[in-house]
């Protein structure tokens, strides 16, 4: 009885095998007719929130503009866990196995540096939504992306505090393990003290580890450092659960931070300790910048409901997805090296958060905006150019 | 400087006695079984999930979702004995610790699938959010009610174990479970109840993180287990009094190192690693540890 029991049983896993198989084949036979598009994103983990806002942006698009070179666009989604290491693995799967045309992603610059030599040997190109430290596209001819860098946003946050905040003293807490963080604190702190003319303009430079949830010795040893205000680049889930440690310890200086901010997850987290804080970031969706942003307006109220706001990340993902698109139609094949020729010859193209001009690095040149907080919603304070 | 000192070992007593708490746990049940419960860390994410899910979800107050959560948390610790340790009751000890890193995985991966992988905002209770301000030391209610609660625990166990009949069962089972058995003992019921005890540690331990860090993640046990278990080492493990020794060192090592060299904050985990491999190597068995010679 055991035995025919095992028997049944190794039969139907056989099966149920083979019917795998089989339909994995149709599959590879339907494979010339549909396109692939690899989105890298965090779909999970402390990133997560993030990922899903730039996937809202991808699969709106998808919907909108299903196709291109008259086949179809089949999105594929790879996972990378909000940790590096996973974010390789997580592309090599794109490249070898699924073979997409391009990728789009990844939210978090660390995930996207930690793919992107995968991508240029591959010479599979890749397009970063809202990854804006500058090692992304540094020498990888194959990576571009849809958003500003650290470089221009640093530069911006500085500036806003100097000469809008009016602070000469600042404190920063940094993500140590976090390329984003790392860099913008570096960024920052170097244009600070060349407005200031004062090298000990920080004050106080504490840093954690991702993960951590407990803050408060770094912040008591903030507390009294005599800085103004706190410069925290941090990913929104984090920064969220700083700010409302920092209030609890009665520290009531001004937050300065950078476009990760823009998620609604912050303000869930940080409740009433995120009221007030300022940040940079990409899109604003009071100011429609070109018609693609009333179609992504449009499509996106009537997907999400009249009340929905967009996040800016959602919008550059939009973008990414249009610009990928754009440019296998002006290259007319799937072929590696002709797409990424095609993305770096655009110009003047009309996205959603506004034109996108590609310059040498394959970094988008655009305004940044400046927000802040107030009673529980994003507040449009105002526009930076880029020089 | 001395009201920021004295801030610094508020937030230190708070992390410590959380950590003492899980590590409590961890102890408990390697006492008894001699088992490294390495699904530890994914119960506590499971109690504070359900306490959340009672608070969202069915919108109970929190005097009721807490202990329901304890008590769903609980069943599901006895479940995962049953179905994961006790048909390996006779199988070499490495075989149960494999299967309790197997049970670790597949509950954070259907903790991932059922939960999903987006961070949620534990609910914020009033009467536990107040913060009393002594002098220039700011004192948030939980940085009491944390330690308070260890001290209950740790009270309650002692009771259990040393006063009651189950306890001196329990102790019995962890000399030696074969002459435990031809004692009458019911081990199988014995190991059951330790587990319970063990997940309502865990689960206690996971909703007080969860008011304290205010965010839940399907991953949210792997670090703070790791940690507590750490802090078990430290501490001796086996021992329960060893356990809060070690959350509390380790909780006031993690602070100080950042209090005292706001430079080196960034490497805070790297020395809660550190200071287990100093421990293996100065004093294996931990602080209140006995060597015992292992009978082959």
């Amino acid at each position: 009885m055991k035995k025919l029991s095992l028997f049944l049983a190794l039969t139907l896993v056989v099966s149920v095998l083979a019917t795998g198989c089989g339909g994995g084949g149709g599959d590879d036979a339907q494979e010339s007719t549909v396109i692939k598009i690899g989105v890298l994103a965090p779909l999970t983990g402390g990133d997560a929130a993030g990922g899903i806002l730039e996937k809202e942006g991808i699969d709106l698009a998808n919907e909108l503009y299903p196709q291109v070179l008259g086949k179809d666009i089949k999105l594929v989604y790879a996972d990378n866990k909000s940790e590096k290491v996973e974010a390789a693995t997580a592309a090599r799967n794109l490249v070898d196995k699924e073979k997409v045309a391009a990728v789009l992603g990844s939210w978090g610059s660390g995930y996207s540096i930690a793919a992107g030599p995968v991508f240029k040997e591959a010479q599979v190109p890749a397009i970063g939504t809202s990854c804006t430290n500058p090692l992304v596209t540094l020498d990888n001819d194959y990576y571009f992306r849809a958003c500003f860098t650290d470089t221009f946003q640093g530069v911006v946050m500085a500036n806003y505090a100097f000469n809008e905040a009016k602070v000469k003293k600042v404190a920063i807490i940094q993500e140590v393990s976090n390329d984003y963080s790392v860099a913008l604190a570096q960024i920052f702190t170097t244009k600070f003290i060349a407005l200031t003319g004062d090298e000990k303009a920080i004050v106080a430079n504490a840093s954690y580890n991702s993960g951590d949830q407990d803050f408060t010795a770094q912040l008591t040893s903030i507390k009294n450092s005599g800085a103004e205000a706190i410069f925290a680049p941090g990913t929104f889930g984090t920064s969220g659960l700083l700010m409302k440690q920092a209030r609890e310890l009665g520290i009531t200086l001004p937050f300065l931070g950078a476009d990760t901010w823009e998620t609604p997850v912050m303000i869930e987290m940080g409740g009433s300790g995120v009221e007030g804080c300022v940040f940079s970031t990409f899109f604003d969706a009071a100011t429609p910048l070109t018609e693609t942003t009333t179609i992504f307006l449009d499509a996106y109220k009537e997907k999400y409901g009249e009340d929905a706001e967009p996040a800016a990340v959602t919008a550059l993902a939009f973008d990414a997805y249009l610009l990928a698109r754009d440019a296998i139609e002006r290259a007319g094949t799937t072929d590696g090296p002709a797409i990424r020729d095609a993305i770096a010859a655009t110009k003047d193209f009309p996205g959603a958060a506004g034109i996108i001009n590609l310059d040498e690095n394959g970094d988008a040149i655009k305004p940044a905006i400046i927000k802040t907080i107030q009673d529980g919603k994003f507040v449009y304070k105002t526009t930076v150019n880029p020089k | 400087m001395d009201a920021q000192l004295m801030q610094q070992l508020v937030n230190a007593i708070s992390l410590g006695s959380l950590y003492a708490l899980l590590a409590i746990g961890y102890t408990m049940v390697y006492g008894i079984l001699r088992l490294i419960n390495f699904a530890h860390g994914d119960v506590f994410m499971l109690g504070s999930y359900f306490a959340f899910y009672a608070m969202t979800a069915f919108l109970l107050p929190w005097y009721i979702s807490f202990p329901l959560a304890i008590a769903l948390t609980v069943i599901f610790g006895m479940l995962i004995e049953r179905g994961a340790y006790r048909p390996l009751r006779n199988s070499p000890r490495i075989s149960i610790m494999i299967s309790a890193i197997g049970v670790s995985f597949l509950m954070e991966n259907l903790a991932i699938l059922v939960f999903g992988g987006v961070p949620k905002p534990f609910p914020t209770i009033p009467i536990f959010s107040n913060i009393m301000d002594i002098g220039l030391v700011r004192v948030p209610t939980l940085s009491v009610l944390i330690p308070v609660t260890t001290l209950v625990v740790l009270f309650a166990l002692w009771y259990i174990l040393g006063k009651t009949k189950t306890g001196m069962a329990m102790r019995a089972v962890s000399r030696d479970y074969e002459a435990a058995r031809l004692m009458g003992i019911d081990v199988n019921t014995i190991i059951t109840i330790t587990f319970g005890i063990g997940s309502a540690l865990a689960a206690i331990g996971g909703i007080l993180w969860a008011m304290k860090y205010t965010q839940l993640q399907p991953l949210m046990g792997l670090m703070p287990g790791l940690k507590c278990f750490i802090a078990a080492v430290i501490g001796g493990i086996g021992d329960v009094r060893g356990a809060v020794i070690g959350g509390f060192i380790l909780g006031f090592g993690e602070i100080m190192i950042v209090a005292l060299w706001p430079d080196l904050s960034g490497y805070r985990d790297a020395f809660a690693f550190l200071l287990l491999i100093v421990i293996l190597l100065i004093k294996p068995s931990g602080i209140m540890g006995k060597s015992i010679t292992e009978k082959v």
